[in-house]
This record gives C-alpha cells, structure tokens and sequence, in this order.
C-alpha cells in the first residue's frame, strides 16, 4: 500500500541554510529566515517595535532598519528574507541616524513612560525627543476605561498595527479595530468608535498581549500603577497551564505580592502562539 | 478509538489540512484556541463543512453549514458512506489492507440513500452529497466533534459512525488526516489516561488483565480490586437502588451538572456520607457531611495535565494557597494515612508528604504511554504527546500510523461499526413539541464556579434562544420571561429571539444555575456505552407567565 507523505513530522529533518555577512561575521540561518534573524543569530539587539514574532511583519516602525550592500534604501531587517551572500551593516551611521529619527519622532508624539524597553534604544540611539515638543502636537486625551479587564490610553500608541492584526486575521479573526482618521486624528478604533462593550470586541485581550507601549493594558495594571502599587520587579513570572477548556493554553501568571496581576502567554508556545481567549486571559480572578 | 481512547492529530496539523467536518462542536467559542489553529487551516485554503442545529459562530465560518435536526447524526454520518460507496470515492486499497468488516457496513448502510437521510436528518441532499464527495476526493482531511457528539444516548454510535468515514476514505493515521474530540475541561484526557475509569489503570492498561494489574500491584505493593467499577451514571443509579451510600466528589459539582437534577440532588442528599474536595463551596458542597478544601491545581500546584492533542504538560504554584486549603494529592495520603495506609511509599518527602514529581515517576514506570516523559523533557519541550515511550522518542503528533504500516504494527485491521439511526430519546409530543438543546458560551464555563469570578462585559445572563417566528406563534415577545417545562420539570427564564436557531429548536447554556436550573429540564436518559446524558436532546413547552410576572 502506498505510504502517506509524513515528512513533516520526521525527527531530526533540517532546513537547508543561507549565508550572510553581518557587520563582517559570516552567518548562517535557516532558508527562510529573515535579516533579524541573522541579526539576533550574529548575538546583534536590534531595536523592534511593530514586530512581534508571532505575527507577520506590517514594517510599520522602521526603527529596525539596517543597510544591505547593493540595496539603496534602507532595509526593515524584521521582514527582508536573508538572501545567500547578502552583507548586511547593523550599525552604520546612517543605520544609526534612522533609527535615532524613528525613535525621536514616536517619542515626541507619544508618552512612552510604561515602554522601558523603547526608552532604553532612545538613549543607546541618543535619540533627543525635545528636539521638536514646540510647536509638536502631541495626542491627548482621557484613558478608555469601559469595563473591568482593559483599558485604552491613546496617549501612548505609537500605532504599530499589533493589536490591529492579532484581533485580525493573524490570530483571532475578530477584526473589532481597525486604524482609523488622518494624521493626528490617526486611532486605533472600533467601528464607528463605539464603546469596547458594544463592539464585535469578545475580549480575548490579545491586542494587550502584543502592545510594545502599554498603550493598552490589564485594568488590574492600570489600577495599581494609579494607586501607585505597580512593581514589575518584585513580580514573579509562572508558567503553567489554563483551567478552562481542553486545548491546554500556557499562561504565564504574573505575581505581586501573592496576587496575580496579569497573564500572559509565551510567543513561542506551539498550542498558543502567545494568543489566548477571554476566559484564559482574564477568567483568573476567582484565585 | 482503534484501542486508545485520544484525538488522533495534533492542532497545528489542522493548518495544512484541505476539508475539515466540524461535527456538533462550537469550537470557535468552547475551544478558541484550537479555532486558531483552524482558522490558519481556512486561510490557507481548506474547506469547512460545519454540522451542528444551531447555526453557531463557528458555523459562520464555514463554507457549507449543514442544519441537522438534533440526534440524527448516525443516519447523516451513514447516508454520507453510502454516497461515498456509490460514487466510487472509497480507498480501496486502504479498505482492504487496514480494515475488517466492510461488506457488513456497506449492506447496513445502503437504505440510508440522499432521500432517506435529508428526510431524516433535515439537511438537503445536495449538501450530504456535497460534503461526501469533498470529504472522500480530499487529501487530508478531519473530522472534528464535541458534546454535539457524545451527548446523547447513542453516544458512542455517533463516534463510531464517524470513525467508519475516516475508515473509508483513509483519512486517519497520516499527517494532517484524523480523527479529533476536542475535549472540555483542562484535564479530562489526562484523567482519562490517569485510570479514572471504572475498567482501567493509567496508560489504558486493564484493571481485569491479571498481567496489566499485577505490574501495578508489584509497585503499589498491595493486591488490587480486580472488578471493574462503576461510572458516573451507574453510581447514580446504585444510589438510587440504595446500594451506594457514599461518595467521595473531587473537583466536580454534580448537583449542578447532571441531567435531570431535582433527582441527582436528591440521591446525593440521600448519601449516608458526601465528601467533597474542592476549590469552591460549590452546591455539591453545600450538600457534603465533611469538605476538604484544595489548593488551585492550577495556579496553587504542581502535576501535569493533558490537553485534547494527548499533550501533557506542567501546571506550577504561582501562589500560595489560602487558608487550610492543601494540594489535591496532599489531602488524600493524609485521608489514607488517617485510615491506617500508607499510599506515598517512596514518593514523598522526610515528612511523607507526596512529591508530585516523585509520583509521575512512578507513573512512568507503570505507563509505557507515558515512560518518556521526564519533567525536565516537559519544561524544557514545551509538553509532550503520548505515546512517548523512552526518553530519546519525540512524541507522537498524530495516532494510528500503523495502519498504514505493511504489517499494520502487529496488530489486527481496525473494524468498520455497523450503526443504525435511533434518535433522540424522548420524541416531540404534542405536549412537548419544542426541541432544547444546551452548551457552552464564549465567556462563560460549565457551572459558572470558575468563570463567575470574573466581570464579562460580553455576559448577558441566561435566557432561552428560539427562533423568532416560534415565538411569535406563541405570543411571545423578544426578553420575555416565560415558564419552560419538560417531563421532569419547570423553570422560569426570559427567552432572546435568535434568527440563527431553526424553527422547533431552543438553545440555552447551563452555566448559571443559580439564575436558571436548566438541568431540571434536560434528559438523563444515557448512552449504555458511554454513561454520558442526552444533555443535547429534551422536549419542552413553553407557556406565557401570567402579565405581571412576564417583564
């Protein structure tokens, strides 16, 4: 009898590989892996806000942009597939002007205070966000809070499209956001901006999973930072598994003082590919 | 199903599939994770043929939905094999090689022509015909199924009659092809393996197999009861009989759950002794003579559980528990060490307080399903699938590869079960001319023991789906409240025009008993098999409450 193609699932089956020069080092990463890749392979931190490495790149941010050698523009290494041969320059100052820019700007039009993170390449790029405040316009308005498990606070979103394609069509096939308005009027919204309650929204949170900027967050974190109670670094990280259904979902419980606070799911988890649902993300709380 | 009772392909196969049958589940709101895995399944181009009464959210993204009346699965599944017989669709070769049984089968179904199975079950025969012809011409294809399925007291007819189409067409035993149950709770297919069952010992091993028994009984170190026991719904009925006076209820709130409640209730209240071991002060509890309050398995311990793709994987204590609540296993060594045994052995600490990890050791001795799975291989890999025999083996994606093998493994062909179409129990009377059938929603989980502590802004309470033109020819109005009887009961609730449940069906959940006792309604008429309730199929009326009671 003819045997079925199993090839998928034959231990110890390798990817052919591709060979790049970064920043002078060869590389190798697996065919089909990208510039970031090679970058992180090479041991290279590269700044990244619009990528996630569960979703598919939208090159949005530009802040990871590196020069490739024959290419005249700049390069987002988050989604440009590493090519056999390509030399590849991380910290050219040109690379280093750009992302010194990207990072200026964003920062400029949005409070980053709860993205320690960007903070951290904004001073490593020198990246000087007074450079434009007079005369900038900056968003400002108050915090959406509409319900007990997350609040919106568009202060803060430097619109990467995460949260837009994890409610969309790479995960959770919801489509309850979408990016709406021009320039300064450019928001995240629901459809005609409706309240999260009264829109196709069913709350699975995974646009808080994916915001780099805290933009969106776990009303339990909104309330204890304005109590003045949030501290991430007593907080301990578990991973274990969902009490709700049989699909065997990983949570990572965020612990303070006893208490979890939030819960996340790891990106790279097979089952979960850091997505979750909303009894998973916020159906913890009885504990 | 062919001897080990777990799904056969793993989620991210559903990703590459070309036709999949969900088959009574609303996975997109009782499983939405797995719904990922399917919905990159859909993007990539795979067919979806959904069959389930109620046109449900998961149906919405089907691209056939096919509306069977409740509990007429087995004529559908039968009407849809002899379609596939006739038009020259089966893999003969397959059929030959793999399996037994096949002219039985092809003679029990042939009555079950388009005609005959479209007038039985509701569903056009195009569409039957449709979804055969795609089913069997596909290279990989799955068949998908929750309570929709086992729910009803011809459960393990409507599995089996599933099974013979994947016996058919070959779609069972390869990459991205199977058989699927995406089960309910976090760990009722690693309770399952773990020998919750009356007939078995961990790793499907034969508690009646002196071989099987006696390894457990060399390790254990004490003879064991060789006498199958009994499941849930025979326990209920020796309690009726008066033969069974206590129970011992872990984790589970029966006197919420069961059908026909008003009396499961009273057989639990009539126990001489009720414990129960949880984490809530559940009904059930409320019953019991002593509680012994248990940390969050959870959130509070560490164990395995294992999910629908038969992976196992590691819960950890992230908090500590409250009180004198204890860890579940913790609890029952000191309950036996009270009664004089010692059931820890070597797997405890200088205390004799049970190590988890010690314990699934042992485990791995005694399952050879399981003997490869260290909790270093668990954290470090991320879980692992069963069968994983010996700590270099990877796991097993998918099931049932011997049938493909030239030898089929050493084992014997998988049989074809021949079924007949029985229906639902009770039958529409003209007393009780409305179909109900209950299930999950998105936000909320069984009971509501668990998903109550939490604040849905997408909960709406309960209230009754009926097709709004059934309404109308009762006089009634969207969100009125009305009494709902069934032969064994009545309940007060508000019913919601819904345009998605077909005229003659209701649809509500059961997850919030406090507000609506839904179970005083539902069937505990079960499957002989299975031991499960026909929770899918009750007959009801409806009546208007006098005007003052009604908004």
């Amino acid at each position: 009898m003819t045997q079925p193609n199993n090839d998928k699932v034959v231990p110890g089956t390798t990817l052919s590989e591709v060979s790049v020069r970064v920043d002078g080092t060869d590389v190798t990463v697996p065919e089909g892996g990208t510039v970031l890749d090679a970058c992180t392979a090479h041991g290279v931190d590269t700044p990244t806000i619009c990528y996630a490495e569960n979703l598919t790149p939208v090159n949005a941010c530009r802040v990871c942009v590196v020069e490739v050698e024959g290419n005249r523009t700049l390069v987002p290494s988050c989604s440009r597939p590493a090519e056999d041969g390509m030399v590849i320059s991380t910290d050219s100052e040109r690379v280093r002007h750009s992302r010194r820019m990207v990072l200026e700007f964003l920062g400029t039009s949005t409070d980053l205070s709860e993205a320690p993170q960007i903070n951290e390449w904004s001073k490593q790029y020198g990246a000087d966000t007074s450079r434009y405040v007079e005369g900038g316009e900056t968003i400002s308005e108050p915090v959406k809070v509409q319900d007990n498990l997350y609040i919106r606070d568009y202060d803060k979103c430097v619109l990467c499209y995460k949260c837009v394609d994890a409610c969309g069509e790479e995960a959770q096939f919801t489509f309850a956001i979408a990016m709406s308005g021009r320039g300064m009027g450019n928001r995240i919204s629901t459809e005609f901006d409706v309240t999260l309650p009264d829109s196709a929204c069913v709350y699975c949170g995974n646009c808080i999973g994916v915001c780099p900027t805290n933009a969106l967050q776990f009303k339990t974190e909104f309330d204890l930072r304005q109590a003045g109670e949030w501290r991430e670094d007593e907080q301990t990280v578990t991973r274990t598994v969902c009490s709700y259904c049989g699909v065997g979902c990983n949570l990572e419980l965020h612990v303070q003082d006893n208490q979890i606070v939030k819960v996340t799911s790891p990106a790279d988890h097979e089952v979960t590919h850091g997505h979750l649902c909303v009894k998973g993300r916020f159906g913890w709380q009885y504990v | 199903m062919f001897g080990a009772g777990g799904g056969t392909a793993s989620y991210r196969e559903i990703e590459e599939v070309d036709v999949v049958l969900l088959w009574g589940s609303n996975a997109r709101e009782a499983h939405p994770i797995f719904f990922h895995h399917l919905m990159k399944g859909l993007d990539n181009g795979a067919t979806m043929y959904c069959v389930d009464p109620r046109r449900t959210s998961s149906s919405k993204f089907a691209d056939v939905w096919l509306g069977i009346d409740v509990g007429t699965d087995v004529a559908l599944a039968n009407g849809v094999a002899r379609e596939i017989i006739h038009a020259g669709l089966v893999n003969q070769a397959f059929i030959d090689h793999s399996t037994t049984g096949y002219d039985e089968f092809k003679d029990a179904v042939e009555p079950y022509t388009l005609e005959r199975t479209a007038e039985i079950t509701g569903v056009p025969a195009d569409a039957i015909r449709e979804m055969a012809h795609v089913y069997a011409a596909a290279d990989k294809a799955q068949i998908l199924w929750t309570l929709g399925i086992t729910e009803h007291h011809h459960a393990v007819d409507n599995v089996l009659a599933l099974c013979n189409l994947a016996l058919l067409t070959g779609h069972v035993g390869h990459w991205g092809s199977g058989l699927v149950p995406l089960r309910g709770q976090n760990n009722v297919q690693g309770g399952g393996d773990m020998g919750a069952l009356p007939n078995k010992l961990p790793g499907f091993q034969d508690i009646d197999d002196d071989d099987d028994r006696g390894k457990f009984e060399a390790v254990y170190g004490t003879a064991l009861n060789p006498t199958p026991g009994l499941h849930l719904t025979l326990m209920f009925e020796a309690m009726g009989r008066g033969e069974l006076t206590a129970a011992y209820v872990l984790g589970e709130n029966p006197a919420d759950s069961e059908a026909d409640i008003q009396h499961a209730r009273k057989l639990l209240a009539g126990l001489d002794t009720l414990i129960v071991q949880d984490i809530f002060m559940t009904r059930t509890a409320e019953l019991a003579d002593v509680v012994f309050p248990a940390s969050v398995a959870w959130a509070e311990s560490d164990g395995t559980v294992t999910s629908s793709e038969r992976r196992v994987q590691l819960t950890r204590p992230a908090v500590a528990p409250p009180g004198e609540a204890r860890h579940d296993v913790d609890i029952l060594a000191e309950l036996a060490r009270r009664m004089g045994v010692d059931i820890v052995g070597d797997c405890g600490d200088e205390c004799g307080a049970p190590i988890p990890e010690k314990l699934w050791d042992e485990l791995r001795s005694l399952s050879p399903l399981h003997a490869g799975m260290s909790y270093a291989r668990l954290e470090a890999e991320g879980g692992l699938q069963w069968p994983c025999p010996d700590l270099d083996h990877p796991g097993s994606p998918f099931l049932h590869g011997w049938l493909w093998e030239d030898d089929l493994g050493g084992r014997g062909p998988a049989p074809f079960s021949v079924v007949d179409h029985i229906g639902p129990a009770e039958a529409l009377t003209e007393q009780f001319p409305l179909r109900l059938t209950t299930g999950r929603s998105l936000d909320s989980y069984n009971t509501g023991v668990q998903s109550g502590g939490y604040d849905s802004p997408i909960r709406y309470g309960e209230a009754l789906d009926i097709n709004p033109a059934d309404a109308r020819s009762l006089g009634i109005v969207d969100g009125e409240r009305v009494k709902v009887s069934s032969p064994r009961g009545t309940v007060e609730m508000s019913v919601r025009f819904q345009p998605d449940i077909p005229a003659g069906l209701t649809f509500t959940t059961f997850h919030f008993p406090d507000l609506v006792d839904i179970n005083q309604l539902t069937n505990d008429a079960w499957d002989r098999k299975s031991g499960t309730s026909e929770f899918k199929a009750a007959s009801i009326r409806i009546d208007k409450l006098p005007a003052a009671a009604a908004t």
